[in-house]
């Protein structure tokens, strides 16, 4: 009893430097020293300016009105309403908790399969998606409204949307920008990643990446 | 439903197998002590540990022996982890906490804590909004290791009993527990880590970033050590996330890739543990017999997940979506679920985490349709015999074995004997209490939550109306006492810290009950396993005769089955009814 005693002791106090010291800083050394890119979580600059992750999602929506205060309690100052930006591909609905796309509170949605609440929700998803695009896209039905653009994701970061979802953003993106739709398309594919090993998990559009091409493109051409 | 998707699951369940059958060899010489070609590296370092430990290890334990070690060794880790978490603040000077945030209530970090050190991994915090780096590594990463450690010596330990011939011998508690972490758990953690860092899976110290977007908004990015914590999570079946959202979040998770790597790390030791057991028993067909049950189980789980989350929610129907795949879109039930991994990823790494008791998640379990819902909770709700965690799968499937050996005599009319031994009725009541422990706990906390009012405070206050409300609740305690930690999330026992980090709040009612649940679950099947081990250790072995039933052939792998489904249901059939097949079989919302 005792010399397990003095064995449990000693044993949870070394290999609690062991495990919880020497391991994570071996991990840390060695990604650090061969893969420092994708251990510091892939971070990309315009200009010099950190503007996100490349793999986390996040919102590309303009700021539509500031509060100046003295109003509703959730009209502090400084809180502000955004909307969609058009020129821009709009990642999947982000519901965190912080707001949307708050990448260092993530969070589930939590929305029940059997829940109003989230029929409620998809009928708004939906109706914003065809205000957004049916402009640009004639005859967009709801039908046609690929789940991914209206439901919310796991992490609510997903950095990826359908190439579905992408194609009928094109028309919008191709059509703001004075771009043809061939054009749009063309860097829609480019930025769209496979299935891993040919086979695990689905093809999906980097939105950071191809909003970021879509800004070079048009400095470029100016 | 696609044709990628079809083939990850038929490809995941062949890759895993294969890697398991020479895993499964090289641990029956790890703990038969013969040479492996690890030894010159490992043998040094085994030797200095247990010299520095000063533990006997050179003593024989028998059952009792043993089973002290191991539940003082887990006493002192939980100790430790409690008192790590409550003084995070303590360690600021280490630079390892740079968001500064505050310790947890002691509610809420007894829960964090019997979580960990019982592999369960249940997590009511959210690991980027409490926890520092220092806490996550010293703290939980640590147990993620020692659990999954223990948990595999009592496997070994109840195998030894098993073929044991003569004596009371298991095995010694200290070599076992040492011998696991440097020749099992080390090189496949390192090997594993730094693939998943090649891979986009972060691995620093920063403190969080800040980011500009290009529309004028801010975006606050969490940092962090999670390769090193995200690998051992997986390995060891531990399942806790060193972010809120767990594997669905793209640093944990980066990939359609990291996601097949990840489910094959999860299953890689379980499957590997029932190919051992057939090795250290001499007859390799004893580990097929089981192996083949697990697998049957397995893919019956994933199909019907599939095919049910392919198939879309009535929620998503009632709003006008289309649920079909379309050219560049796979359909599907995509609420809760990231579109790297889609249907078939997520419906698959589900089942992987459910069928053991990983429990990480990489898709939302609560948005999951009524029968996508209920497949997890079958699974749990067969007690973690499928595969299960390292080592609790497989010590709980030799329970069945036990208990399906004994029925099946019975049945034929001849003394039940299982490779060798004659089975009495001190071992069928032990295992008889080892199985019947983990439902026990299960229902009698759900009941207590579903009864009280305090219980019922935990519920999501939107999501939880009608029956998903008690989805949840089940979840809840089905998951704590399967020490697996996959929630319906929307079922909580802490609130959000405020802005000023003041540090997570629990909920005393669901914290305690979920601890004692886990703590209960854990160490009860435990003993009474290890019980059994002893029991059997010492029968003499008498030689096969005509009467003898085979237990490494189809027929008892059927009867197996049938074991397995019957306990189960059972127990669980009512529970089951009032939830996910209540949601399964109405299109109305609530």
């Amino acid at each position: 009893m005792r010399r397990d005693l003095v064995t449990a002791t000693i044993a949870i106090f070394v290999l609690t430097v062991l495990l919880g010291v020497v391991y994570p800083l071996l991990i840390t050394g060695v990604g650090q020293l061969a893969f420092p890119g994708d251990a510091n979580g892939q971070k990309v600059y315009v200009d010099g300016r950190l503007v996100g992750s490349k793999i986390i999602g996040q919102s590309f929506s303009r700021v539509k009105q500031t509060f100046p205060g003295g109003g509703k309690p959730e009209e502090k100052a400084g809180a502000i309403v955004t909307e969609p930006d058009p020129r821009y591909f709009q990642p999947r609905p982000s519901a965190t908790e912080g707001g949307a796309y708050d990448a260092a509170a993530s969070t589930f949605s939590n929305r029940g399969p059997n829940s109003k609440l989230t029929e409620e929700a998809d009928a708004e998803a939906i109706k914003g998606y065809l205000q957004l695009n049916g402009p640009y896209d004639r005859g967009l039905t709801t039908a046609q409204v690929p789940v991914d653009a209206v439901n919310t994701s796991a992490s609510n970061l997903d950095p990826e949307i359908s190439e579905a979802n992408a194609h009928i953003q094109a028309h919008r993106v191709a059509a703001l920008r004075h771009l043809s739709l061939r054009a749009v398309d063309a860097l829609v594919a480019r930025h769209t990643s496979g299935r891993g090993l040919g086979f695990s998990g689905e093809p999906g559009v980097n939105v950071l990446e191809l909003n970021l091409e879509l800004d070079r493109l048009a400095a470029g051409g100016a | 439903m696609t044709f990628a998707g079809w083939t990850t699951i038929v490809v995941f369940a062949v890759v895993l197998t294969a890697l398991a059958m020479p895993l499964g060899s090289y641990m029956a010489s790890v703990y038969s002590g013969e040479r492996v070609f690890l030894t010159p590296l490992f043998a040094g370092p085994e030797r200095f540990l247990l010299r520095l430990f000063r533990a006997d290890a050179d003593r024989e334990q028998d059952w009792k022996q043993y089973a002290k070690s191991l539940l003082i060794f887990s006493l002192a880790g939980w100790l430790l982890l409690y008192a790590i978490l409550r003084t995070q603040t303590l360690w600021d000077w280490t630079g390892l906490n740079p968001q500064g945030f505050h310790s947890g209530t002691w509610n809420l970090t007894f829960n964090t804590t019997s979580s960990f050190v019982t592999n369960t991994n249940w997590q009511y915090y959210g690991g980027e909004t409490t926890l520092s780096y220092f806490s996550q590594m010293l703290g939980l990463t640590v147990q993620n290791w020692l659990s999954a450690g223990v948990g595999i010596t009592v496997a070994v330990a109840l195998v030894r009993g098993i073929v044991g011939r003569g004596g009371k011998s298991l095995g010694n508690f200290w070599r076992d527990i040492v011998r696991t972490l440097l020749y099992v758990l080390t090189p496949l953690s390192v090997l594993g880590a730094i693939v998943l860092v090649s891979q986009g899976v972060i691995q620093n110290f920063s403190s969080y970033l800040t980011a500009h977007t290009v529309t004028g908004l801010t975006q606050s990015i969490a940092m962090g050590p999670v390769a090193s914590q995200e690998v051992i999570k997986e390995l060891g079946t531990n399942g806790g996330g060193f972010f809120n959202v767990n594997s669905a979040h793209p640093f944990e998770n980066p990939s359609g890739f990291t996601n097949f790597f990840e489910m094959l790390l999860v299953l890689i030791i379980p499957a590997a543990l029932v190919f051992m057991y057939g090795r250290m028993t001499g007859n390799r067909r004893q580990g097929h017999a089981i192996y083949g049950v697990m697998m049957f189980m397995f893919l019956g789980a994933v199909v019907v997940a599939y095919i049910a989350e392919a198939h879309g929610s009535p929620a998503q129907h009632a709003a006008g979506l289309h649920t079909q795949a379309i050219a560049g879109s796979g359909g599907g039930n995509m609420e809760g679920k990231e579109q790297r991994f889609g249907i078939a990823g997520s419906a698959l790494f589900d089942v992987v985490t459910t069928v053991t008791s990983c429990g990480a998640v990489n898709s939302a379990i609560e948005s999951y349709t009524g029968i996508g819902g209920a497949v997890p909770m079958a699974n749990l709700s067969a007690s973690e015999v499928i595969f299960g965690g390292v080592g609790t799968g497989l010590y709980s499937i030799l329970l069945y074995v036990l208990l399906a050996v004994f029925i099946g005599g019975l049945m034929v009319g001849r003394t039940p004997e299982w490779l060798g031994k004659k089975l009495e009725a001190k071992e069928i009541k032990l295992a008889g209490l080892g199985i019947l422990i983990t439902p026990l706990a299960a229902l009698f906390c759900t009941a207590m939550a579903t009864a009280t009012n305090a219980g019922t405070k935990s519920i999501a206050a939107v999501a939880g109306k009608g029956p998903q409300g008690f989805s949840e609740t089940f979840y809840a305690y089905l998951s704590q006492a399967n020490n697996n930690g996959s929630a319906f999330a929307g079922y909580t026992g802490y609130i959000q810290p405020n802005a000023g980090n003041l540090g997570a709040k629990g909920v005393t009612f669901a914290d305690l009950l979920g601890g004692f649940d886990m703590l209960a679950a854990r160490y009860l099947p435990i003993v009474f396993a290890l019980a059994v081990a002893g029991a059997l250790a010492g029968k003499r072995v008498s030689p096969a005769g005509l009467g003898t039933m085979r237990t490494d052939n189809p027929t008892f792998s059927v009867l197996l089955i049938g074991m397995i489904v019957l306990v189960g249901a059972l127990t669980f059939f009512p529970a089951l009814l009032l939830g996910p097949v209540v949601q399964g079989l109405t299109g109305h919302l609530y």
